[in-house]
């Protein structure tokens, strides 16, 4: 088995979470991936925890360490002319370069697009920011809370006469690394008919906007604002979170013939003669007293036993995990999709892998890198350093 | 400008969201992306007023003589797609979907597990139609395993996958996505993975079977949170709008019904700019606000203060003045403002499209920027079978003869077939 994107060379400016991840499944599919870290403090997510037994170190970091598998480090101070000579020499033999730093970084340091290509044309380079390369808003600050506002997902989390809530961990940001792959691999892509490389503006906030269901649409095609609804979906019950016996469960009703399936099962079939509860967007409209009615079923039944048999009686119901529970959940450990890696730092830990398997080009999943790691081992092989030369810009604090 | 997969045909036999988000990227991008329909899984002739009004997608919610072509969320997953329709449960059907595969690279569905191999249509079976050929398959738990057979929708694999744990008011249920996120993030590992085999096919010849867990694919964002717990032994609580190392950080209300805007003041010098902006009241100068620690600590009452503020302006005024003091924050945009955001329109992000049933509408564009080879707008959204002579009679050389007999025998057609008959 061949890796598919063998041969290719990438090089990771990214800060953070959006552009690692992106240079994460480039690195999965075999590209060479050079992680470039400042010298010293590295990226920043080095700085962020949670850390191995709480204690902050650089090379134990759960967010960097997820984040930057696969890749090779090396330090490079960009703010250092010789440093910014070093990148430009490794861009004439790179195929991608991903970064995310705020749009006037990289023009400002003289790394801009134009200039890139002009030194490779074959550069594809893949920029993924908060608000994209372009437009009023391109200096703005965000953060994942911030993208979810302006991206009009917050509007709709949460409780109908509560604050609106930002999702978990740092969903917006992986948005822009998933977009920015494809970007990235569509580049590619073209490149095998054209030769030429191109610019890849991803913007979070769009990212956010294009992965509505009922937002833009409904307003658009109804004048109607969808609003948050809780625990609850658009258009058909019950699609929510129920107590039950011993914890929680998720159900997803959304056809007649699935609401049927599931009120025969629970016994409240006589249900289907009120107009009320005749279907399940009618049910959707009186969603309180329908939950009346079938709370006693719920609180007699354990959560196991609800998932298994709606599942048999094909009603799509789930169970409600933490994500330590996901790490216990047997169709995941059956998929093998979490894998153990062992680091010299942090050990041998458990992350998650990739979702999908791929018969002929699967991806790998292998450590991070530390700080500056194969510094030495990429300018010698790539550039041709001498150890001098090495140790003049070690002294410099260029590498 | 041609699109960067200009010459890559797709057949795409997916249903809902999650599949149908992936080949509109694709076909965005310039693939030619073949749905193939089938008429009794449209659902019924006719929709009422009553449930059209709950169900939201019509224009006006008028559902009109074929309620299937003024859908939005058809219309909106299935731009730049042709349709046909074919029932796979006829040898005709069947055998011309076997004829499109064999002279296409790559082949998406989103059915049960047993679905394809019950149409004789697994992958090893495919192969030998086209050794080329790439088969994505997307079921929400994943081809093989003990929840194989689980039906899902998004809605399901957010709390499944560990996500609605994560989301909620402190010390509170954990609530799930008001969007079913778990979908378009499937859709887009569907796409990484897709053009992945692409790049592979196009330098080898070889084509690959991918088999891609909806539920995995949330779980693997919330990686640095999964290995987190590991590394430190803590799954995290849900925070509401807090963060661990940064205050004040969160969501405040502002003048008008229901508008709200997100705050996040990430360091001691955004924290004087953010009461420079305020005004320097007297609350904002207290030592205990000073530090981090310290606003991390009185949070709830820092947060009073901010309410008082927030609430006397509009969410885009807050954003606007905190942002040009280089304060970060956000309105937290509705539907309307989403669609009117002067950021996102100054960049075009939205399409106007025309479609012949539903009139011009405005959709989400398409957030992949490729300088070279641009994303566009090529057709809009098929009406229902709308390319059954095109594909069928151009591509597979069909007769008018043949086209004909296959519509009398309804193998193919332009309106919904009813689901048990």
């Amino acid at each position: 088995m061949t890796a598919a994107l063998q041969g290719i060379r990438v090089l990771d400016l990214s800060r953070y979470v959006a552009g690692a991840y992106c240079a994460k499944l480039l690195a999965a599919f075999g590209a060479e991936v050079v992680k470039v870290e400042p010298p010293g403090t590295g990226d920043p997510a080095r700085a962020m925890g949670p850390f191995l037994h709480d204690r902050p170190n650089p090379e134990t970091s759960a967010l960097f360490l997820y984040l930057n598998t696969g890749k090779q480090g090396l330090t490079l101070n960009l703010k250092h002319p010789q440093g910014r000579d070093i990148l430009k020499a490794l861009v004439r033999d790179t195929d991608v370069l991903v970064e995310n730093f705020t749009p006037r970084v990289m023009p400002a340091l003289g790394l801009d697009y134009a200039t890139l290509s002009a030194v490779n044309p074959r550069l594809i380079m893949v920029s993924i920011s908060s608000f994209g390369q372009s437009g009023p808003y391109r200096d703005y600050k965000a953060n994942d809370m911030i993208s979810y506002a302006l991206g009009g997902y917050m509007y709709l989390n949460g409780h109908p006469q509560r604050q609106p809530l930002s999702g978990g961990g740092h969903q917006p940001a992986y948005q822009g690394g998933l977009h920015g792959y494809s970007g990235a691999m569509a580049a590619l892509m073209a490149r095998e008919q054209s030769g030429q490389g191109q610019h890849v503006d991803i913007s979070i906030q769009e990212c956010m906007a294009s992965i509505h269901q009922f937002t833009i649409n409904r307003y658009v095609y109804v004048g109607r604002i969808q609003k948050r609804l809780g625990n609850r979906y658009q258009r058909a019950h019950p699609i929510t979170i129920y107590p039950c016996k011993d914890g929680l469960i998720s159900l997803a009703v959304s056809t007649q013939e699935q609401y049927e399936r599931f009120l025969a099962l629970t016994g409240l079939t006589e249900l289907l003669d009120d107009a009320r509860f005749a279907t399940p967007f009618a049910c959707s409209e009186h969603a309180a007293s329908f939950d009346e009615c079938l709370a006693p079923w719920l609180q007699a039944h354990g959560k196991h036993d609800i998932v298994h048999r709606c599942q048999e009686n094909r009603i799509p119901a789930a169970f409600v995990n933490d994500v330590a529970e996901v790490m216990d959940d047997p169709q995941y450990q059956f998929r093998g999709f979490w894998h153990d890696l062992d680091h010299p730092v942090a050990g041998r830990q458990t992350y998650a892998g990739f979702p999908f398997h791929m018969t002929a080009t699967p991806p790998v999943l292998q450590r991070a890198c530390l700080l500056g790691e194969h510094t030495q081992d990429i300018l010698t092989a790539r550039l041709g350093c001498s150890h001098t030369q090495l140790a003049d810009w070690r002294a410099q604090g260029v590498i | 400008m041609n699109g960067a997969l200009r010459g890559v045909r797709m057949i795409d036999l997916t249903r809902v969201w999650a599949g149908p988000h992936a080949t509109r990227m694709l076909a965005d991008m310039g693939a030619e992306v073949i749905h193939v329909t089938g008429r009794k899984l449209v659902g019924p002739l006719t929709v009422t007023q009553e449930t059209a009004r709950i169900l939201g997608v019509y224009p006006d919610d008028e559902p009109g003589e074929r309620h299937w072509n003024r859908n939005s969320q058809t219309n909106d997953l299935m731009r730049n797609k042709y349709d046909i329709t074919l029932e796979l449960d006829t040898p005709e059907g069947l055998s011309l979907l076997r004829r499109l595969i064999a002279i296409s690279d790559v082949v998406i569905e989103n059915y049960s597990p047993r679905v394809m191999p019950k149409f004789g249509l697994d992958y090893p079976r495919l192969q030998e139609l086209n050794p080329r050929i790439i088969l994505c398959s997307m079921p929400g738990y994943g081809s093989q395993g003990p929840y194989r057979s689980f039906i899902s929708y998004g809605t399901n694999v957010d709390p499944a996958a560990g996500l609605a744990s994560l989301m909620g008011y402190p010390g509170e249920a954990p609530y799930m996505s008001g969007n079913a996120y778990p979908d378009p993030v499937a859709g887009l590992f569907a796409v990484g993975a897709i053009l992945t085999a692409l790049y592979h096919q196009r330098r080898t010849g070889q084509g690959q079977y991918i088999d891609l867990s909806q539920a995995e694919a949330t779980t693997a964002l919330l990686g640095e949170v999964s290995l987190g717990a590991r590394l430190n032994g803590v799954v995290p609580p849900r925070m509401g709008n807090r963060h661990p190392r940064q205050a004040p950080h969160g969501c405040y209300p502002c003048r008008g019904d229901d508008t709200w805007v997100a705050i996040a003041v990430r360091s001691d010098d955004e924290w004087r700019a953010f009461t420079h902006v305020l005004g320097q009241p007297t609350w904002g100068a207290e030592a205990r606000f000073a530090t981090l620690s310290g606003r991390l600590q009185y949070h709830d009452e820092l947060d009073r203060h901010i309410a008082d503020w927030t609430s006397h302006h509009h969410a885009y005024h807050v954003m606007h003045t905190l942002q040009n003091a280089g304060v970060p924050a956000g309105a937290v945009a509705n539907a309307k403002e989403l669609v009117n955001d002067p950021h996102l329109c100054a960049r075009d992000f939205f399409w106007d499209i025309d479609h012949p049933e539903a009139g011009t509408r405005r959709y989400a564009g398409q957030p992949v920027r490729l300088s070279a080879t641009p994303a566009r707008l090529y057709r809009p959204a098929p009406c229902l079978g709308q390319h059954n002579d095109q594909v069928l009679g151009g591509l597979l050389g069909l007769s008018d003869d043949e086209l004909a007999a296959l519509r009398d025998k309804g193998v193919i057609g332009d309106r919904p077939l009813p689901r048990n008959g």
